[in-house]
C-alpha cells in the first residue's frame, strides 16, 4: 500500500541544516498497522507528513497505492497530536468537515456519521460542542473525522500523547478495535512501546538525528491484544524488551566512541 | 444540589441584574451628598434631581434630539464595521494590496479625527452625511485592525487540518478563518460602538444644529448645566445600550468564544 524509497529529508533553518531523515526504505503492506516508534527528534512526525503529502521529501520518494505523493490526497487521512477541531461546531459538523470540503453530498454521508460516532462511543455527544468534551472525547471526533473519508490509509502522528494514561490505553485498545474492524492501513507515530507493542503488526525503530530506520521488529502477538494479563505476557515481554533495547542502545554507540 | 439548581435563578439574576443597578445607584448617591456636603450651585453641578427637572421640562425635544445623534451612531458605526471588516477581508486577500494601502491608512487614523469635523463639513456641506462620514471614520479602523488579528490568528493545528484536506483558500477562508475571527471582531465592534457616539457628538458640537450635541452646546450658550446633564446623560445611557447590544449578539452568534478562553 505505501512504498518509502531512498527518503531523506533535510530543513534548512536560521541557525543552519537539519538533516531530519536520511535514506528510509520501507514497504507497508496492505491493512497493515505499521508503528513507527523513536526519541523525540528523530523525524518520525516528519515522515509522517512526508507521507501525508504535507512537506515534499528532499531526495527519494513516497507511493501510495502505487501513485507517488506530491501533495495530500483523499484517500489518505490523518490524525493529529492535537484533536484540532472547530470550536463553533457540533461532533457531528466537525466530522462533516471533509465531506464540506470534497464538495460531496451531505445527505450521502450522514448515516456514515453515524455509524462512526456509534463505533466510537460518540453517538449521545453529536450535538455537542468541542468544547463541552473530555480530551479522549475530543480525540475520538478526531478519529471520526479522518474515518469519514474512508481513507485507504491512516497516518496518525502521537494522537494520544496528550492524554492521561488511562485514557491512553483505552483509546488503544478501541483503535485496535475499529482496525481490525475496518481493516486500513495505519501509520502510527508513537513514542510509547507500550502502545506499539498493543497495536502494531510491524515496529519501526528510527534513530535519532538524522533519522535512519535501525530496525523492523515484527509482533507476532495474535489479536485482540490487551493491555495487562493476558495468555501472552511472554511475547509481549520479549517484545518490550526489544524495543527498549533497541531505543537505549541508540545512544550507546556514540557514548563509546566519545568517551 | 436541589438547593443549588433553586438557588440558580435569582442568584443569577442578582449578579446579572441587582448588583449592576446597586452599583448605579450608590454612585448618584455619592454624587448627591457631594453636592449637598459642599453646597455646589447647580450652575456648576446639578444634582441628579435638577437633572431629572431638566429633562422632564423638554422631554419631546430631548428624546427627539436623541433621536438625531441615535441615528447618525447606527448609520456612521454600521458602515464603519462594515467597510472596516471588509478591507480586512481584502488585505487577508491580497498581501500587495495590505502592504500598499496599510501605511495610508494608519497615517489617516494617527490624524485626530476631531480636527477633520471642520474639513468634512467644508467638503460634505451643513448635513447629516457629514456627521454620518464622522462616525465612519472613528469606527472604521478598530473593525479593520481587529478583524486583521482575527483572520491571521489560526491556530497552527486548524491550518494543518485545512491544508491535509487540500481545502481551497476560499473554503478555508469561509469555513475556518472567518469563524475563528469573530471573536476578536467583536473586539473591535465593542470599541468602535464607543466611539460611534463620540464621533456623532463631536460632529454636532461643530455643527450644532441638530442632535444632543447641539443641545449641549445651547444649553451651555444660556447657562443652563442642568439641561447639559440631561443630554449628556441620554448620551451615557446611548452609549451603553450600544455597547450592551453588541455584546449580547456577540453571546448569541459566538457562545463557543468564552467557553475556550477560559
Amino acid at each position: 500500500m505505501i512504498k518509502i524509497a531512498g527518503l531523506s529529508r533535510t530543513f534548512r533553518g536560521k541557525s543552519g541544516t537539519v538533516e531530519a531523515l536520511r535514506d528510509i526504505n520501507l514497504d507497508v503492506a496492505d491493512g497493515e498497522f505499521l508503528a513507527v516508534i523513536g526519541r523525540s527528534g528523530c523525524g518520525k512526525s516528519t515522515l509522517l507528513r512526508i507521507i501525508a503529502g504535507l512537506i515534499p521529501p528532499s531526495q527519494g520518494e513516497v507511493l501510495v497505492a502505487g501513485d507517488r505523493v506530491a501533495r495530500p490526497r483523499r484517500d489518505v487521512a490523518m490524525v493529529f497530536q492535537r484533536p484540532a477541531l472547530l470550536p463553533w461546531r457540533s461532533v457531528r459538523e466537525n466530522v462533516m468537515l471533509p465531506v464540506e470540503i470534497f464538495r460531496w453530498q451531505r445527505a450521502k454521508h450522514r448515516d456514515h456519521v453515524q455509524r462512526l460516532l456509534e463505533m466510537t462511543g460518540l453517538e449521545s455527544f453529536a450535538d455537542r460542542l468541542p468544547h463541552e468534551l473530555s480530551g479522549g472525547m475530543q480525540q475520538r471526533v478526531s478519529l471520526c473525522r479522518a474515518l469519514i473519508q474512508r481513507p485507504k490509509v491512516l497516518l496518525m502522528d502521537e494522537p494520544f500523547s496528550a492524554l492521561d494514561a488511562l485514557t491512553r490505553e483505552e483509546l488503544a485498545v478501541e483503535l485496535q478495535r475499529i482496525h481490525m474492524e475496518l481493516g486500513t492501513t495505519v501509520v502510527f507515530v508513537t513514542h510509547s512501546i507500550q502502545e506499539a507493542v498493543l497495536l502494531a503488526d510491524r515496529v519501526a525503530v528510527l534513530s535519532a538525528r538524522p533519522g535512519r530506520l535501525r530496525e523492523l521488529v515484527d509482533i507476532a502477538i495474535p489479536r485482540p491484544r490487551t493491555f495487562g494479563h493476558n495468555a501472552h505476557m511472554e511475547e509481549v515481554a520479549a517484545a518490550s524488551a526489544e524495543l527498549h533495547q533497541l531505543l537505549l542502545g541508540d545512544h550507546l554507540p556514540q557514548v563509546a566512541t566519545a568517551g | 444540589m436541589t438547593d443549588k439548581t433553586t438557588d440558580a435563578g435569582p442568584r443569577r439574576l442578582w449578579f446579572n441584574a441587582g448588583l449592576p443597578t446597586l452599583g448605579v445607584a450608590l454612585a448618584l448617591g455619592i454624587w448627591w451628598l457631594i453636592i449637598i456636603a459642599f453646597g455646589i450651585d447647580s450652575f456648576w453641578l446639578p444634582a441628579p434631581p435638577d437633572v431629572l427637572e431638566a429633562f422632564q421640562r423638554l422631554p419631546g425635544h430631548l428624546i427627539e434630539q436623541a433621536g438625531v445623534t441615535l441615528m447618525t451612531t447606527t448609520v456612521g458605526f454600521a458602515i464603519g464595521a462594515v467597510g472596516g471588516a471588509a478591507v480586512a477581508v481584502l488585505f487577508a486577500a491580497s498581501r500587495t494590496i495590505e502592504r500598499m494601502t496599510m501605511p495610508l491608512i494608519a497615517a489617516v487614523n494617527a490624524v485626530p479625527k476631531a480636527a477633520l469635523a471642520p474639513l468634512l463639513i467644508v467638503w460634505i456641506g451643513l448635513n447629516t452625511q457629514a456627521k454620518i462620514v464622522m462616525v465612519v471614520l472613528l469606527c472604521f479602523f478598530p473593525v479593520l485592525v481587529s478583524t486583521m488579528a482575527g483572520l491571521t490568528s489560526v491556530p497552527n493545528d486548524l491550518r494543518e487540518v485545512a491544508h491535509s484536506l487540500s481545502a481551497s483558500w476560499w473554503q478555508t477562508f469561509l469555513k475556518i478563518r472567518m469563524a475563528w475571527a469573530l471573536p476578536q471582531i467583536f473586539v473591535g465592534l465593542k470599541v468602535a460602538s464607543s466611539l460611534a457616539i463620540i464621533g456623532a457628538v463631536i460632529a454636532e458640537l461643530t455643527n450644532p444644529e441638530r442632535g444632543l450635541g447641539s443641545v449641549v452646546v445651547s444649553s451651555s450658550q444660556s447657562a443652563d448645566t442642568p439641561l447639559a446633564f440631561a443630554a449628556l446623560t441620554l448620551l451615557a445611557l446611548m452609549g451603553a445600550g450600544l455597547f450592551y447590544l453588541v455584546t449580547a449578539l456577540e453571546r448569541l452568534l459566538v457562545p463557543w468564544a468564552r467557553a475556550i478562553s477560559s
